[in-house]
């Protein structure tokens, strides 16, 4: 195991995370499934079904392809991301991961391949009903609605689930009242879950940077997603609020969720997720834990460069 | 504790506070005293408010009335009848920010539902005035739904293009189609049934007062049930489109269903406005229905504040006013309106009531729940469902 390769990752990962990474690996199939009476769980989805079978595929994703003109920004990708783990999606800048989950959630049209979840073909399908099937996203660019409350932010996703519109509205039905009681339920309880209760009644655009990330990953919990994409959610973080974000995406994981992760940051990459798809110029080059993806000599001259064996020795 | 990060971030969201602080108006104050005060409190100013509003014409205040050049209930009707349009294309430009500039398309529409059915120049059937208002919301949003269905794909500067497009469109067919009888029009539009003791019609031409008032209570009436809508989803969902309608999308909201549902509401409003506007004048032919109307409908809704109903209606009464108030700049209305407008770009964007939307039905649980968990510490974190439900 001891490559010489194996080194050259340990310059970006400090010496911490590797350890943290190396435990998680010893548990390769977390037997002991996320507790599912925690709060959040029990909160933000009391109906919720929670699928305790951890491991067999929510999404499978096959030769997922998109091309803009002759560009070819993701070629024949297939990956499986499984029930309850934390999968990472790494690559050197342009490598294709936002355009991955441009492609899941319908932003972009895949001129190739297809996305099912839980056997649910995601092509085709509007944008608001690939959220209503539960696959919920934030932003690499930070994008909530500035005029809202935080409060109303996270309610705007939890309508996902509504059902009440227009006539409902203007006539008070019993069904709008029930909804619109638990929204405030609800939302609150995820504002306190990401630990910004505090802030409910701020407009989004005049929070700190680094609530507004904390809303995003609650308004997008609103929807009750069984997928939960997190795109690049610690940029701009320093380390301590990094080490807590990732608290948090254990956290979620822990309370049943299944979170699919684009990070730049090894550190957090290695120390939060089960496992790891690597992509390089649309390509996939290597999936496994984050002790084989650290080794994985594809991945190392993607990061490195090529020369990296030489160096090395 | 706090992250140099944080630190930052809140040093500029303050920076910003400070540097909005200039543009803060004569209202703003007024505002969160506003939302400070109990619910009861607010019903009843707004029961006082409502009294004085109704007592207006009656009262023909010194100073604001507007005679002897025009008579002051008139000028009262018209300014309601122009609340009403704007508040309906508040809810279109202001909340779903659908940039509508063929609005009086719909209030041409209406207008002409009525001229059409009451007056004794058409040769269609002939039924009571009051039927005419409901059916011209009901032609107006078919219309605002063939138009919508469309264009509604669409965004910014394409959809203003398109609904500008229609008003002229309307304005034409209005010309065009001899049924619709061009500039000869419709004389003796109906009106509300009922005859004074000196045998007059209450709902006369000539007397404005009684128009006022039910085109006030229609509004007062509206008001609420589009104070039930913005605090739903579909009044977030509209919020959300103003904001980013991507990713409103992409949080499950089904944008399309709801910006038709805004144009729709926007529609009948306009059409219900129009056919208030052909019974006070007992007169429609197609000279009041062209772009410049359109523009000043939009600017009324901009001059409250986007997006504040309030606002909106304040704007349509002021637009409906100021040009009978001061006749002698009427011919300038326009060179008013637009420096006026450019003044209040500078200094105050988001319109004289800035808009503030509240969204949530049970704004006061929130609160009162966040209460709860400040004061008692060991408290849950899961908040009673239960007693949510009961």
């Amino acid at each position: 195991m001891s490559s010489p390769a194996s080194d050259q990752p340990e310059v970006r990962t400090p010496e911490a995370s590797t350890a943290e990474g190396a435990d998680r690996l010893g548990v390769e199939q977390p037997d002991a499934p996320p507790s599912l009476e925690s709060e959040v769980a029990q909160v933000v989805a009391p109906d919720r079904d929670i699928e305790v079978a951890v491991g067999d595929n929510l999404v499978e994703i096959r030769d997922l392809t998109v091309t803009f003109g002759g560009l070819t920004a993701l070629d024949h990708v297939t990956f499986d991301i499984r029930r309850g783990e934390i999968l990472g999606l790494i690559g050197p800048n342009g490598a294709g991961k936002t355009t991955c989950f441009n492609a899941m959630t319908g932003v972009y049209k895949p001129s190739d391949g297809t996305v099912e979840l839980e056997g649910n073909s995601l092509g085709g399908r509007k944008k608001h009903a690939i959220t209503r099937l539960g696959l919920a996203r934030t932003f690499q660019n930070i994008r909530l609605f500035g005029q809202m409350t935080a409060l109303e932010n996270v309610v705007v996703g939890l309508d996902a689930r509504h059902k009440t519109s227009v006539p409902g509205a203007v006539f008070r039905t019993p069904r709008l009242r029930r909804e619109e009681k638990s929204s405030i339920e609800h939302g609150m309880a995820l504002l306190e879950f990401v630990g910004i209760v505090d802030k409910s009644d701020v407009l989004a655009r005049n929070l700190p940077y680094g609530y507004q990330r904390r809303l995003e990953i609650a308004r997008a919990l609103a929807t009750e997603p069984k997928l939960l994409c997190l795109d690049e959610p610690a940029a701009g973080f320093n380390p301590a609020e990094k080490d807590e974000l990732m608290q948090l995406i254990r956290t979620i994981r822990d309370d049943g969720y299944t979170i699919l992760l684009i990070e730049h940051d090894m550190r957090l990459v290695m120390g939060v997720t089960d496992r790891i798809v690597v992509l390089e110029f649309g390509k996939k080059i290597a999936e496994g834990t984050p002790q084989e993806i650290r080794e994985d000599p594809k991945v190392i001259a993607a990061y490195l460069g090529e020369e990296s064996d030489d160096g090395a020795a | 504790m706090t992250s140099p990060i944080e630190d930052a971030a809140a040093t500029q969201s303050h920076l910003d506070e400070q540097s909005e602080r200039p543009k803060r108006g004569p209202f703003d104050g007024l505002a969160r005293r506003w939302d400070h005060l109990e619910r009861w409190q607010q019903w009843g100013v707004l029961a006082l408010v409502a009294a004085l509003v109704y007592l207006l014409p009656v009262l023909n205040p010194p100073l604001i009335t507007s005679e002897p050049s025009n008579d002051f209930p008139i000028t009262c009707a018209n300014m309601a009848i122009y609340a009403l349009a704007a508040l309906g294309l508040n809810a279109v430009v202001g909340q779903a920010g659908l940039l509508d500039l063929g609005y009086i398309g719909f209030f041409a529409v209406g207008a002409y539902v009525t001229a059409l059915w009451t007056s004794t120049d058409s040769t269609f059937v002939k039924i009571p005035y009051l039927w005419t208002l409901p059916l011209a919301m009901i032609v107006t949003v078919f219309f605002g739904i063939i138009l919508g269905l469309p264009t509604l794909r669409l965004r910014g500067d394409y959809l203003a293009i398109v609904t500008l497009g229609f008003g002229e469109i309307i304005r034409l067919l209005a010309t065009i189609i001899p049924a619709l009888r061009g500039q000869v029009g419709f004389q003796n539009v109906g009106a509300p049934p009922g005859t004074k003791s000196d045998g007059n019609p209450v709902f006369a031409n000539s007397s404005g007062t009684p128009w006022y008032w039910l085109t006030v209570t229609i509004i007062i009436l509206l008001m609420v049930l589009l104070g039930n809508i913005e605090r739903s989803r579909a009044g977030r969902a509209w919020i959300a489109i103003r904001e980013d309608e991507d990713a409103a999308e992409i949080m499950g909201v089904p944008t399309f269903k709801f910006k038709l549902w805004a144009f729709a509401i926007g529609a009948a409003l306009g059409g219900l406005s129009g056919a208030l506007f052909g019974g006070l004048n007992g007169f429609v032919n197609n000279q009041k229905f062209d772009v410049q109307t359109s523009m000043l409908f939009l600017a009324a809704v901009v001059l409250g504040g986007a997006g504040n109903k309030f606002g909106a209606v304040i704007g349509g009464a002021l637009v409906a006013y100021l040009p009978l108030r001061f006749t002698g700049l009427a011919e300038y209305k326009f060179l008013i309106f637009g420096v006026i407008l450019v003044v209040l770009m500078i200094f105050r964007p988001q319109g004289l009531f800035g808009a503030r939307n509240h969204l949530l039905t049970y704004a006061s649980r929130a609160r009162r729940w966040l209460g709860e968990k400040t004061s008692g510490s060991g408290a849950t974190a899961v908040p009673a469902t239960e007693e949510s439900s009961s």
